[in-house]
């Protein structure tokens, strides 16, 4: 659990975060989405010390994160940034392993860990181990930047604006294997982004930031469905708040009973494309069927349609 | 078919065949120091050997000429400048009679024009190879164990230069490890210094500016100004401090030489690890400290390793430079390869300022070649990432 108590920081009159209290619980990912000069970076910064706040506190499990020296601090968090940052004189394998040999893990360790993380990430240790960065595309560098974060079993994981230089097709596949891999560890993410879609996508809480205040902080359907001022409202979009309050929801939970004709669509598919998909074929309805191929009833353009409606 | 010239080549033809058949090949004076008489090709060589060379210039300036394949060019690259190597020797020996020990006979401008030609021809077809650095060093080293060879083998030996080498082998050695020693150590105080210096400018930015000026006017002190402003504080020291003077500190000599060098390669050497440093990925600094790196660990694992190659780059000027400054010790007593070229300049003797030019013209080269080929090796893996 990470406990942000009255955080600010100045830097001479200027006040980037302003007495910010936030708790994240443990296993979850909340995301902070604030426009630019918003101070949700250097709230992210401030959990591991990168930047040392003017006041507040913060808690990592009930323990100051001022306890220990920030280095220490900084090995047992992961931390994976914009243009992953990766080390373009050190091999992927020695990249990876940065944190364990700060450590001072042992060879053995170090290199089941390794090869552990690049299978995980779909690249061959053999094969791309050896390799130097700027030999990977930059989907490959994004995921050994992540590998690297999480190398040492960190319990937190500071990201910032992670996935911001991919292209889109990459980066919806970096986002799902993020959500895999948390689910696996349990590993608690606090992701900064600016980008309201990968939000709602990722967090199981939002905080949005603005002009370093805390506007809100709240699940992603009540901040779709009540944003705390105009702001959040902008920054959510106000025609694509019906869409995306579609796509926090799985098909398997808007299933109806019947039957429809055509290709069925699978029930952890998001209400968002099932609605996209019955709309462009012109269908009213679609079967769905479970993760074992059978069918478990339909989906309706008029039971979707009814779900998108703005919450009671 | 069609035929096509090359670029480079048309030019290297044409100064080619200024070089062969206008300029003269070898000067003849009757002693040391007389204006000497001019030779051509055909005057300074024997009957057969004379025709040879100017058919072997000839067709290695048409292959030159045209477009022709790669290999081609580097064998009549190489073969001119062995022919060229050669018979200058026979020149030597053809044109001064037997016994007589006061003429002279040097290579004169056709000789040298010819030789850059075709070493620009190789140099060319060098890089078209796209050698490994490790090849490089390797022509290199052939290069110079060639010229090794007909230094020993005595082919040389009726040329100017290496009668004047003849007259003073010993003190040719002892000057020329000094120059080694003055060019190397006042580099290696340099590192010494320059480095942590350099480190130091990066993290303290007010520092920056004030060192980097500073160290850019002492860069423009004549060296010669820079010897006079050293005498009386070195002379100073060596007066009052105790041990100084039994170190070889004194007002003039090896001191102050060593000094001014020490001097001029401070600039290179912190301005480029300054740069070099700059120069490490934002991103990869950032990292390196979220991820729990100390500044130590930060600066010998990543940002030293990043900029080592800009560092490396103004060790080599630093090197290169050195080498070429060292020669103006000898003004102040230093020693070095200098004093052949000011004793050579006093007597108007043009061979023993060679004696002094070329060997430190080789070093300076060699050098520069070596580092270089260092530099990439250090590099290639070094690429930066693109973001």
């Amino acid at each position: 659990m990470i406990e942000i108590e009255g955080i600010t920081k100045r830097y001479d009159a200027t006040t980037v975060v302003d007495d910010v209290s936030m708790i994240i619980e443990p296993r979850t990912i909340a995301v902070i989405v604030g426009t630019s000069g918003s101070g949700k970076t250097t709230l992210l910064r401030m959990i591991n010390r990168l930047v040392e706040p003017t006041s507040g506190i913060i808690k990592l499990d009930g323990a100051d994160n001022r306890s220990v020296p920030g280095y220490e601090l900084r090995r047992s968090i992961g931390y994976a940034i914009q243009g992953h940052g990766l080390f373009p004189h050190r091999t992927v394998a020695q990249n990876i392993a940065t944190v364990p040999v700060l450590l001072g893990w042992d060879k053995d360790r170090i290199k089941a860990r390794v090869d552990e993380l690049m299978t995980l990430y779909q690249l061959d240790p053999r094969e791309f181990g050896p390799r130097y960065p700027h030999e990977l595309s930059g989907g490959q560098q994004q995921r050994v930047g992540v590998a690297r974060a999480l190398a040492a079993e960190p319990n937190v994981l500071l990201m910032d604006e992670p996935f911001g230089a991919l292209d889109p097709i990459i980066r919806t596949k970096a986002q799902e294997d993020l959500l895999a891999i948390q689910k696996r560890f349990g590993t608690t993410i606090i992701l900064v982004t600016h980008d309201m879609e990968e939000a709602v996508h990722m967090g199981d809480k939002i905080a949005v930031m603005d002009a370093g205040k805390l506007v809100q902080y709240a699940k992603p359907a009540e901040i779709l469905a009540n944003p705390a001022s105009s702001f959040v409202e902008t920054l959510v979009g106000a025609s694509e708040r019906p869409f995306r309050l579609l796509s926090l929801g799985r098909v398997r939970d808007a299933v109806e009973n019947g039957a429809a004709e055509g290709e069925a669509i699978p029930g952890d598919a998001s209400q968002r494309d099932a609605l996209a998909e019955l709309l462009w074929s012109g269908r009213p309805a679609l079967p769905v069927k479970g993760a074992d191929g059978k069918p478990l009833g339909r989906v309706t353009v008029d039971g979707l349609v009814k779900r998108a409606a703005r919450p009671a | 078919m069609n035929i096509r010239f090359d670029k480079l080549g048309v030019v290297i033809a044409a100064i080619a065949a200024y070089a062969a058949f206008l300029a003269p090949f070898a000067t003849f004076r009757a002693n040391r120091i007389v204006p000497g008489q001019a030779r051509s090709i055909l005057e300074a060589l024997p009957a057969t050997a004379g025709p040879l060379l100017l058919a072997i210039v000839v067709v290695a300036a048409l292959v030159a000429l045209f477009r022709t394949a790669l290999v081609l060019r580097l064998a009549a690259s190489v073969v001119a400048l062995a022919a060229l190597a050669l018979l200058v020797g026979v020149a030597g020996t053809f044109l001064t009679s037997a016994g007589n020990t006061f003429a002279r006979v040097s290579p004169a401008s056709g000789f040298w024009i010819l030789i850059f030609v075709f070493t620009l021809l190789l140099a060319d077809v060098l890089t078209r190879l796209n050698l490994s650095p490790w090849a490089r060093v390797g022509v290199l080293a052939a290069v110079a164990a060639a010229i090794g060879l007909l230094l020993v083998s005595g082919a040389w030996n009726d040329l100017s230069i290496l009668k004047e080498y003849a007259n003073r082998a010993d003190s040719f050695w002892a000057e020329g490890s000094k120059h080694v020693t003055l060019a190397l150590g006042s580099l290696l105080a340099a590192v010494v210094v320059g480095l942590p210096l350099g480190i130091l400018c990066h993290r303290v930015e007010r520092l920056r500016a004030g060192v980097l000026n500073v160290l850019n006017i002492i860069q423009t002190i004549p060296s010669i100004a820079l010897f006079g402003l050293l005498i009386a504080p070195l002379g100073w020291i060596a007066a009052h401090v105790p041990g100084a003077a039994a170190l070889g500190i004194r007002g003039i000599g090896t001191a102050p030489a060593f000094v001014a060098l020490f001097l001029y390669s401070l600039l290179p050497v912190v301005a480029n690890t300054v740069v070099g440093l700059a120069g490490v990925p934002r991103a990869a600094n950032d990292a390196a400290r979220g991820m729990g790196m100390t500044d130590r660990q930060r600066l010998f694992g990543v940002e030293f390793p990043l900029a080592f190659p800009v560092i490396l780059t103004g060790i080599r000027i630093v090197l290169v430079q050195n080498i070429g400054l060292a020669t103006i010790a000898a003004l102040i007593g230093g020693g070095g390869f200098g004093v052949f070229v000011f004793q050579g300049v006093g007597q108007t003797a043009m061979d023993l300022v060679l004696l002094g030019a070329v060997p430190t013209v080789a070093l300076a080269f060699a050098a520069a070649i070596i580092l270089d080929a260092v530099i990439e090796m250090t590099a290639t893996k070094r690429r930066v990432e693109t973001a």
